[in-house]
């Protein structure tokens, strides 16, 4: 557990620094943890586990867009726990069922179980970014889905650099509140 | 969408993030809301007439250090409820400090006077225009931390909410307090004390519905 919580801090302290192989590394280790954190949740309250890769999702884009949450001065495990407990009631209280049921676990199990069958969540991204507004969808497009750097977007989108970057951040907001509308049944 | 592809694609071209965006938006915040607190209560309302006179000042000097002591503890329990999990590192305990030392020091005051007196201690003058401006005023300022803390993520949105209210109210008691000429500890403690925490009760049952992420 402690190596777990080591070697992720050390991830997450890099990622914080602009360390793209570093963010992807942690994000990919703790989506497979999230994975197993919620299909036992949503087992545990009678729910079906195919919901997890949902879930699973969200929280890896609440982790992203707000890492600048994270204190390095703390531990990171309670961090990634608080996030992914708040994102399964809210889940939960989005589908109408009972979160009364979820219980307090210690912050440690988050980090407990491996689980890496990746499937596919129900919705599906691309035809939700349809919807953004053409910068957003355009800067996404350039510098997540296509690799460019920040000038090409800037290039093919044309807008100002500093407007690919804001458009990318309020992009994937939007695009959280979509996925967060989506899963809503 | 396949889980490592939203990885691979939020992994593309990061930036690094500053890690004092959320103390620093807090307290941006909170700067911004002092200032429109004290420009409601300029325009609306004005300063006191007697600001130099000695007695007017000490009871300004005490008003001021109650709701400065409510914003100084509020806002740095703020930045910590605003972050994931902050709310199982810290207690709401400190935040009462200034709410019972004001009731501590409004019950001596009132154990001295005569009881005869105690009925023009406790409602003072301008009760009702006491009751009614600090909410009032308290209103941006609650919309601006509110907004501040929705670029974090707290997880618990009563208490961040409640938080932001006692915040809100405290500045607004705070520019209050250079217009009210109503100088007992017992109005402080009631009308002061009382909404203020009524801005903390409108903060939590409005939390969760604003501070949803």
């Amino acid at each position: 557990m402690a190596t777990h919580e080591i070697e992720l801090k050390a991830l997450m302290l890099a990622s914080l620094d602009g360390d793209a192989a570093s963010h992807r590394t942690l994000l990919d280790r703790l989506s497979r943890r999230l994975r197993a954190y919620y299909k036992g949740k949503l087992a545990g309250i009678g729910r079906d586990a195919t919901e997890a890769e949902d879930l699973v999702q969200e929280a890896v884009l609440a982790i992203h867009i707000k890492r600048h949450t994270y204190d390095p001065a703390e531990p990171l495990t309670p961090w990634v726990h608080a996030i992914a407990r708040y994102k399964l009631i809210d889940f939960l209280r989005r589908t109408r069922a009972s979160f009364a049921d979820v219980p307090i676990e210690e912050a440690d199990t988050i980090m407990a179980h491996d689980d890496n069958v990746d499937t596919e969540s129900t919705y599906d991204v691309k035809r939700l970014m349809e919807r953004l507004p053409k910068n957003m969808r355009c800067a996404i497009e350039a510098v997540k889905l296509d690799g460019q750097s920040i000038t090409e977007a800037a290039q093919r989108c044309g807008i100002s650099e500093a407007g690919v970057k804001v458009n990318i951040h309020r992009g994937l907001k939007a695009l959280a509140a979509l996925i967060a509308r989506e899963t809503r049944t | 969408m396949k889980t490592d592809d939203l990885v691979a694609a939020l992994s593309a071209n990061i930036e690094p993030v500053n890690r004092r965006l959320v103390s620093r938006t807090v307290y941006i915040a909170l700067a911004a809301g002092t200032v429109v607190a004290l420009g409601i209560m300029l325009a609306g309302l004005g300063v006191r007439s007697d600001l130099m006179t000695v007695r007017a000042l000490m009871f300004l000097v005490l008003k001021l250090g109650f709701t400065i002591g409510i914003v100084g503890v509020a806002s740095v329990y703020l930045t910590r409820l605003a972050r994931p999990g902050g709310e199982r590192r810290t207690s709401s305990i400190s935040a009462a400090v200034p709410f019972a030392a004001i009731v501590l020091l409004a019950a001596i005051s009132l154990g001295l006077a005569p009881s005869s007196h105690w009925d023009k201690m406790v409602m003072g003058d301008q009760w009702l225009e006491c009751l009614l401006s600090i909410p009032v005023i308290a209103i941006v300022p609650f919309a601006v931390i509110v907004a501040a803390v929705r670029r974090a993520a707290p997880t618990n949105l009563v208490r961040t909410g409640a938080v932001a209210g006692l915040i809100a109210g405290g500045v607004s008691a705070m520019a209050y307090a250079l217009h009210c000429t109503d100088d007992s500890l017992p109005f402080v403690a009631v009308w002061y004390g009382g909404t203020i925490v009524l801005c903390t009760l409108a903060g939590a049952a409005l939390g969760p519905r604003l501070l949803r992420w």
